[in-house]
């Protein structure tokens, strides 16, 4: 596609046509707030905070829904747009709980990072606000639809991603929420799979991962980027740990596997890793088969045992009494190896999987 | 297309009022609330008692709500005769005296259409009266006069001349030039010109296009659509059939508000009638053109009016408008090009082409070419629909056609624009009407609502109200709209209940000038103005509320002071026993006392004291 | 869910059921499908609301927010008749309020509220368009104007 030129900031930028006025300045490392936009979903052009103001163009358009046009000129900080933006935090301030103090989205939440930017201490306002009963009734996801300033990423989200649609806008105006049908919660509905997607993309504190709670701040969080074990896909995962403790687990934006996105075993079924149940060293059987008495051994003695049982079974009975059964948690190069082992090394086409049917 | 002729012919033979007497009851949706069912039983049963050759039949708003419920008497060869405010109880005398006697009850007549007869004396001739002298009815000129049910009479009345000339004679490019020629803009409120929204959809890429007429009215005190829905159906489906031929759009939808039952009813009849004669669906007057026009009945929700909110009903979605581009003209519909006007625009379509763009463009001014359609409401004289060439004043309007302020007081504010305009004092009377003036004195025209209120309206009241209305019909897809009218309206409702602040009028104008800059459609847009409007004209108001704690109209509840002048007070005791809060004291025959502790303010004392000795302050 | 009588469940669920084959295959066809089922009902049970949604194969809670986003929409039964007490502009300049005040003091409910008998709920509405008339209200489709409070009780006796 052709290019376009523009002005924004006083600064000449050329970018593809059909790019979005805030896209073009993110790539020129131009500051402008968004809590709508995701560039992975559906945009939207609700929240109004990344307005702008355009030479030409009535009244301060929002820079997530507006193409860049040939000579355009933008201003992304004038005192009008920064006018307009701070009346926005403050609007979405005066409908807020002021719980920054113990909210577990506090050091991550864009609504009090562009609070902090713009000096907005959400005092302008006193009317009425949002006094929805917390929602806690899942093992996985809290919802505070009083912190919600629906930005309609979580819906877009369920239905772009998930292509699950268990929750829409419902009711209208300043009574708009955020609800599976019929106002039940996210459990009741018995539609959501507890992906947590929604929790990804909130950028408030309205949705957050239960477990999580109270197990630290954002700021004392190691965050560790690893591989998900429960399946082949091998989605990217960023672990947040204090202490050696997981806090929670979230997608890593690694557009070739996952895209930052999860199902609910990769992001909720985490608490494996500290279970006392947990086989941590290889164990050999003592006694008679049935009987669960084991010892602990090394890798070595493990796989030297191993390979003598297998060679021993094979001299004795053929390759056709040996059968692997690989799982659907290894990667594909694991599965492939073992495959690969099974009929060259061992001679047999005894091969399956536990996902096969 | 020669049997179209041909039959118009006919029916215009046949239509010369025949030889017998006809009474014409007044039935659009203001004429049965006036009561307008209950004078056509009375009529009917007068008639049959009577035994008389009579023809019943009904029609639409003439235009004049003040005098509903309108009866026309026509006699075989006079002129036609309106009667305002019949009651069954006048049915004999009017049957008696002008239908058997033939002398019109000349007290009762408001007005005569005369024609090729020869006028009665002492009632005010149609064109000439000094309500209809002003007006130009074009898209209105069959309301009230024609049987709008009738295919028939519609086309008597040379309906489908345009369709007849646009298939047989022009090419869609053409019909866009007239179209264009004759200056038309969007009669829905925003003012863009009709001909070149038209030119966009034909010319976006795409073999399936839509046409859609807005229907949802839904300004309070606007109803000129419903009017001609109600009184010219065929006329709106006439354009529309001929924007689909000039777009190339084979499909149509009207989506209209289900407030409107007797509209969505009568325009299902006139679709069904103009499909039965060839004159929508297949292969239309036998040109091979093809279209389809189905009904939409709203659900409720004033954004709706937004055009890409509406489209989103259309499609069975939440009205949550879009962003714009791209605009209905390039993906539309189902993502289809999509030519959006509201029903007074489509209607004045078949008289444009009928009559030349040229002859359009005649009248109004430079850039508001025509006429315009007003509701005038409130506290006027003569309340109802009336039709205007732009460029008339406002003060000719309120003054001239309805009469002035009701009881003769004195006025204060004319609203313009419904809830996306604004309110102008008298200095700006002389205003032309048209779309640019407007704007700049900060209203808009709208699609056509004009409230007119007097020294008894409070301003900042009024502001209220329209804020309650936005904030209630507010989408909630965009927060300045969704928190911000709600903001607004909780300001202005403090200084309403006497707890404003100085500071408030600050916060207030920003508010309203962001949201007003940063909203995401026209309802978050315009929603400010009726606040800016009148911070603009009428501060004093506000200032009144907030420093004096006094509101100058005596509307606002909260702010009123009920007090008895002691010397006029003769100790009835009649205010004391109409306080439904036990606040007023005093012995019997000394004067009394209110405590303004548990006066409630209901101003029950002040409506039963005969002495005038109760005051409002 | 209490839908009535057996019977009169069977005959409702038939209706709708038509309702929904008629409209099968057309496009955008979620919000008359809700309004005639309305129609059937007098309200939208959550139960019929899901149907809709399996029929049409769109998500329930579209259907949820679309019934709760347009207000001709009721998700609770309402009264035998409907009082609608328009709010307009040129009503509310002529006295609307006291209007409703006077209809609420009537019947004892107020504002979306339906009377203990199901006899009347009592609504407001935006504008009815008689705004030449007002203040005006309707009462099921019949529609009044020119009103004042002492007015209502003569009238609410007629329902």
């Amino acid at each position: 596609m052709a290019d376009v030129t523009l002005t924004i900031d006083g600064k000449r930028i050329t970018v593809p046509a059909g790019t979005t006025v805030l896209q073009a300045a993110r790539d020129n490392g131009i500051f402008i707030p968004t809590l709508c936009h995701d560039p992975k979903l559906t945009p939207w052009g609700g929240c109004r905070l990344c307005v702008v103001e355009i030479e030409g163009m009535r009244g301060l358009p929002a820079s997530c829904v507006t193409t860049v046009a040939e000579g355009m000129v933008v201003q992304t900080a004038s005192p009008q747009v920064v006018e307009a933006r701070k009346m926005m935090l403050e609007l979405l301030l005066a409908n807020h709980p002021r719980d920054c103090l113990t909210c577990s989205k506090s050091g991550a939440c864009s609504l009090q990072d562009y609070a902090y930017y713009y000096g907005v201490r959400g005092d302008k306002f006193h009317g009425e606000k949002h006094d929805y009963p917390l929602e806690d009734d899942n093992p996985f996801i809290v919802r505070d639809m009083n912190k919600c300033i629906l930005c309609g990423k979580c819906i877009r989200v369920c239905a772009e991603v998930q292509v699950n649609n268990v929750i829409d806008f419902a009711h209208r105006g300043f009574n708009t929420r955020v609800t599976p049908a019929m106002d039940l919660t996210l459990r009741e509905s018995e539609e959501c799979v507890f992906c947590g997607n929604c929790v990804q993309v909130c950028p408030v504190g309205a949705l957050a991962e239960k477990a999580s709670l109270w197990q630290g701040r954002e700021w004392e969080l190691t965050k560790v980027r690893t591989t998900c074990t429960f399946c082949g896909v091998g989605c990217n995962l960023e672990v947040s740990v204090k202490d050696d403790h997981v806090v929670r687990v979230r997608g890593y934006d690694n557009p070739l596997v996952n895209s930052g996105w999860l199902c609910v075993k990769g992001r909720f079924g985490a608490d494996f890793a500290e279970s006392p149940d947990r086989i941590t060293r290889p164990l050999i059987r003592v006694g008679e088969r049935g009987e669960g008495r084991f010892r602990e051994a090394t890798w070595d003695e493990a796989l030297d045992y191993t390979a003598r049982r297998l060679q021993e079974i094979k001299e004795q009975y053929g390759s056709r009494a040996i059968a692997a059964l690989s799982s659907a948690r290894c990667t594909n190069e694991e599965n492939y190896l073992m495959q690969k082992f099974m009929r060259a090394v061992i001679g047999t086409n005894n091969v399956d999987h536990c996902a096969r049917t | 297309m020669q049997d179209l002729k041909e039959w118009r012919e006919t029916l215009q033979q046949q239509s010369h009022r025949g030889d017998r007497p006809s009474l014409t009851v007044g039935m659009s949706t203001c004429g049965q609330a006036a009561g307008g069912a209950k004078v056509m039983a009375a009529l009917e049963e007068e008639i049959a008692r009577r035994g008389l050759q009579v023809d019943i039949s009904q029609t639409s708003c003439i235009g004049m709500c003040y005098a509903e419920p309108i009866v026309e008497v026509a006699l075989p060869g006079k002129p036609r005769v309106f009667y305002g405010d019949v009651t069954p109880e006048r049915v004999p005398t009017l049957v008696e005296k002008h239908v058997l006697q033939g002398e019109p009850v000349r007290e009762w007549a408001l007005i005569q259409l005369s024609g090729e007869a020869t006028p009665y004396e002492g009632i005010p001739v149609m064109p000439g009266s000094t309500y209809y002298g002003r007006q130009v009815r074009v898209v209105t000129s069959r309301l009230g006069l024609t049987n709008p049910e009738s295919l028939e009479e519609y086309i008597a009345t040379g309906g489908y001349e345009a369709l007849e000339k646009v298939l047989g004679q022009m090419t869609p490019e053409q019909v866009i030039e007239e179209i264009k020629i004759s200056g038309l803009r969007g009669r829905g409120g925003a003012g863009f010109p009709t001909g070149l929204k038209w030119s966009f959809t034909r010319q976006a890429p795409g073999d399936k296009k839509y046409v859609v007429c807005n229907a949802d009215e839904g300004d309070p005190g606007a109803f000129m659509d419903r009017s001609v829905l109600e009184g010219d159906p065929f006329s709106v489906i006439e354009g529309m059939t001929i924007a689909a031929y000039a777009i190339g759009a084979d499909e149509g939808y009207i989506y209209c508000r289900a407030e409107y039952p007797l509209a969505i009813k009568r325009l299902k009849m006139a679709i069904a009638a103009a499909g039965e004669k060839g004159l929508l669906g297949r292969d239309i007057l036998g040109t091979g053109f093809n279209f389809d026009l189905h009904i939409k009945a709203g659900a409720g929700a004033f954004v709706c009016g937004e055009e890409t909110a509406l489209l989103a009903s259309i499609e069975g979605r939440q009205g949550m408008p879009r962003v714009r581009p791209p605009f209905p003209a390039q993906q539309g519909l189902w993502g289809k090009p999509t030519n959006i006007n509201n029903v007074e625009t489509y209607a004045n379509v078949p008289f444009i082409i009928k009559n030349g763009g040229q002859w359009f463009a005649s009248m109004g001014t430079e850039k508001s070419k025509g006429t315009k359609v007003f509701c005038l409401t409130g506290k006027i004289k003569k309340t109802g629909l009336i039709e205007v060439p732009m460029g008339i004043t406002l003060r000719e309007i309120i003054f001239d056609i309805a009469g002035g302020i009701q009881d003769d007081k004195q006025f204060k504010a004319v609203q313009i624009g419904g809830p996306s305009g604004g309110c102008l004092p008298e200095d700006k009377l002389d205003l032309p009407v048209d779309y640019e003036s407007l704007t700049a004195a900060g209203a808009i025209m709208g699609s056509g609502g004009m409230v007119v209120m007097d020294e008894n309206t409070c301003m900042v009241d009024v502001a209220r109200f329209f804020l309650n209305f936005t904030q209630a019909e507010s989408c909630g897809k965009c927060t300045p709209c969704r928190e911000g009218t709600k903001r607004m309206l909780e300001i202005l409702t403090r200084i309403c209940e006497g707890e404003g602040r100085m500071e408030d009028l600050d916060t207030l104008e920003t508010l309203a000038r962001v949201v007003k800059n940063t909203a995401l459609c026209g309802l978050g847009q315009t929603c400010p103005n009726p606040i800016l409007s009148t911070l603009q004209y009428f501060r004093h108001e506000y200032e009144a509320h907030i420093k004096d704690k006094r509101c100058p109209a005596h509307v606002c509840q909260a702010l009123l002071v009920y007090t008895i002048d002691a010397g006029k007070c003769t100790g009835c005791g009649a205010c004391a026993r109409a306080c439904p809060a036990g606040a007023i004291s005093g012995e019997k025959k000394q004067p009394h006392r209110i405590d303004p502790a548990l006066c409630i303010k209901c101003g029950s004392c002040m409506e039963k004291c005969k002495f005038g000795a109760i005051s409002r302050l | 869910m209490d839908l009535g009588s057996n019977n009169d469940a069977n005959i409702k669920a038939k209706a709708l059921a038509e309702v929904l084959e008629r409209y099968a295959g057309t496009e955008g066809a979620l919000i008359p499908i809700l309004q005639e089922a309305q129609e059937i009902y007098g309200y939208l049970p959550g139960e019929v609301m899901r149907e809709i949604a399996r029929k049409l194969k769109i998500p329930f809670s579209q259907v949820y927010g679309v019934a709760t986003f347009y207000t001709q929409f009721h998700l609770k039964p309402r009264g035998r008749n409907i009082i609608r007490v328009c709010q307009g502009t040129a009503c509310h300049v002529r006295g609307g309020a006291r209007l409703l005040e006077a209809i609420s003091a009537a019947l004892g409910i107020g504002k979306n509220e339906t009377t203990a008998d199901g006899r009347f709920t009592l609504e407001t509405v935006a504008c009815l368009g008689s705004c030449g008339l007002a203040p005006v209200m309707m009462i099921n489709e019949e529609t009044y104007g020119r009103l004042a409070p002492e007015k209502i009780p003569a009238i609410l006796e007629k329902y």
